[in-house]
């Protein structure tokens, strides 16, 4: 049992360190030089010459690697070429309203998800089930921001009940703090309730042809018990590789659906950083995300290979 | 033939992007003014006869505009698509029939699908001067994995086939294996990953422009047209509802075409998606 949890963590290491060498090779691999580029269109070569130095990019590009995965190990991001202030300070200022965002979104879209799909699933063919599918394919086509500035127009400007954009700290009271996730939360959700609930259909579906679901019919079970004792226990390990795959898009969505609301997060920070060329920000908030995903997909591979003794790689 | 007739969602999917395809490519005739041309005097207008969806905060005129989207948004679908799908495509046929270059493919690609889609597209583009080559290529390199994962699960499971042996024992080379005997097996599902593809490229190239790294701002595309119309939300909503809906409009058709096609090849290959 050890055993395999140690394996399991190891074997994240070659991902983040292709994630790391991913992040790395990007500055070196576009064209031109990595600090013009940096430096950006009105840099002196004083500029560019200072940008190099700080960011060794002087130095052979083995070395620089190697020099900046020990940082990197040591909890060092680096620091913002724009306003001088350490990588990771920067994202620790930002990560309230994200997480916020994220952690609604989620909670949103797997309570309404799982049912809808379950549904969808025991009721194949019939119209529940084409009404259900057919609200998730629009949903998840739909883009977020489209969604989003219905909400606002709606909730905000015509019936005046919530904010229209913004962001209030939990400290400044839960009322407020949820006032504002609301929106963004509810926007974000559809979309990804979506594509949640297509795979919960997919994976109940075949879960459902199975035999032992048939003999748990046949022995005279309610649909109730049927779905959940036997159907949804088989099928929860797939739903939950799919939550857990589904949070790269959703770190993908929440950076859209910060702009749509101007909520002050890391999906900003990262727009900011794009628009003030402040690379070393850049690499820090790849660096992080990646890392949170991953993290994320171990803790519930592990999760379910503890639970389900039916699992061992 | 007939039976494509049989699959409603093929029907609908395709009607309806039939129909954005060809007021998108027929912009330059169709389209009532010039999609640049300012015309400060009539900004901000709401729709009206003179302008359908309204004008925008330099008085162009949506409609126009969001006809001529299309043609970008198709553009970078189709040519993502295209290009996810070949690159994916040998990188996985290569990746599962070579048993030594199989583990470290796949440790790359899962390396990849760790980065989000969009920041990895945002880190890209920070880099470069902004073009639709490079939004193209920022959009791909994020979907080449899946297509990977996919092409690699169908050559693992007919490597071992006694056809595939045979082809061996006959004398073909590595090439021909994987081109004529590995290859058409794995069509169909690359088919229905294509259009999936497509549709979620159109959708990130307009997410790319609203966040105002994507294609040009000087081109109007989907994402740059809301982009623009985003700080005059409040005061004129048609700036995004409109090319918004057209937007909303292709994803949908390209998906639902997307689950049609795949009903109609094999209803099994959605498991593997």
């Amino acid at each position: 049992m050890l055993g395999l949890v140690i394996r399991r963590i190891l074997a994240t290491i070659p991902v983040m360190l292709v994630v790391a060498l991913v992040v790395f090779l990007l500055l070196h691999l576009s064209p031109g030089d990595p600090a013009a580029i940096i430096a950006g269109e009105n840099a002196t070569s004083e500029d560019i010459e200072r940008i190099r130095a700080t960011l060794g990019l002087d130095r052979p590009l083995v070395l620089q690697f190697v020099l900046w995965i020990a940082d990197l190990l040591r909890g060092d991001l680096g620091v913002s070429v724009y306003n001088h202030v350490p990588v990771t300070t920067l994202i620790a200022q930002r990560v309230e309203p994200t997480l916020s965002l994220a952690v609604c979104t989620m909670i949103l879209a797997v309570s309404l998800a799982v049912p809808l799909g379950i549904v969808a699933a025991w009721k194949v063919g019939s119209w529940i089930d084409h009404a259900i599918m057919g609200l998730a394919v629009i949903s998840f086509s739909c883009p977020v921001f489209l969604i989003g500035y219905a909400l606002v127009f709606q909730f905000s400007r015509t019936w005046k009940w919530l904010p229209v954009q913004g962001f209030t700290p939990m400290s400044q009271g839960v009322g407020p703090y949820f006032a504002h996730l609301a929106l963004p939360a509810l926007a974000l959700g559809l979309v990804y309730m979506a594509l949640l609930a297509r795979m919960t259909r997919s994976t109940m579906l075949e879960v459902l042809a199975e035999d032992y679901i048939r003999t748990a019919r046949a022995k005279g079970l309610g649909a109730g018990a049927v779905l959940l004792r036997h159907a949804l226990k088989n099928a929860a390990v797939p739903i939950v590789t799919t939550i857990g795959l589904g949070v790269a898009l959703l770190i993908g969505g929440v950076v859209v659906t910060e702009s749509v609301f101007a909520i002050p997060g890391i999906g900003r920070l990262t727009i900011e950083a794009v628009t003030q060329r402040d690379y070393p920000v850049i690499q820090g908030v790849i660096l992080i995300a990646s890392m949170v995903y991953v993290l994320i997909n171990l803790a519930i591979d592990l999760t379910y290979s503890l639970l389900d003794p039916r699992i061992r790689y | 033939m007939r039976r494509i007739w049989r699959h409603p969602k093929i029907v609908l999917g395709g009607v309806l992007l039939s129909a954005l395809v060809l007021l998108s490519l027929a912009a330059p005739w169709i389209a009532p003014y010039d999609p640049i041309e300012l015309d400060v005097v009539h900004r901000l207008r709401p729709p009206s006869g003179a302008h359908w969806f309204g004008t925008d905060a330099y008085g162009r005129d949506i409609l126009s505009r969001t006809l001529y989207g299309g043609q970008i948004s198709l553009l970078i679908g189709l040519s993502v698509a295209a290009l996810a799908s070949v690159v994916g495509t040998t990188i996985g046929l290569v990746g599962g029939y070579v048993r030594w270059l199989d583990a470290t493919v796949m440790r790359v690609m899962d390396g990849l699908m760790a980065i989000p889609g969009i920041l990895l597209a945002v880190a890209m583009l920070s880099l470069t001067r902004a073009s639709v080559q490079t939004v193209i290529v920022a959009i791909t390199i994020p979907e080449i994995p899946r297509v990977v994962r996919l092409v690699r699960s169908v050559v693992l499971s007919i490597r071992e086939q006694v056809f595939i042996q045979g082809a061996i024992t006959s004398g073909s080379r590595l090439p021909r294996i994987l081109f004529r005997h590995v290859l058409p097996n794995a069509l169909a599902p690359i088919i229905v990953q294509a259009t999936y593809i497509c549709a979620s490229a159109v959708l990130i190239e307009a997410y790319l422009g609203f966040l105002g790294v994507g294609t040009p701002p000087e081109i109007p595309s989907w994402g740059n047209i809301i982009a623009d119309g985003r700080n005059f939300v409040q005061l004129a909503i048609w700036n995004v509802t409109f090319p918004g809906l057209f937007l909303g409009g292709m994803v949908l058709s390209i998906n639902v075409l997307g689950d049609g096609v795949r009903d109609l090849l094999d209803p099994r290959i959605a498991r593997r998606m």
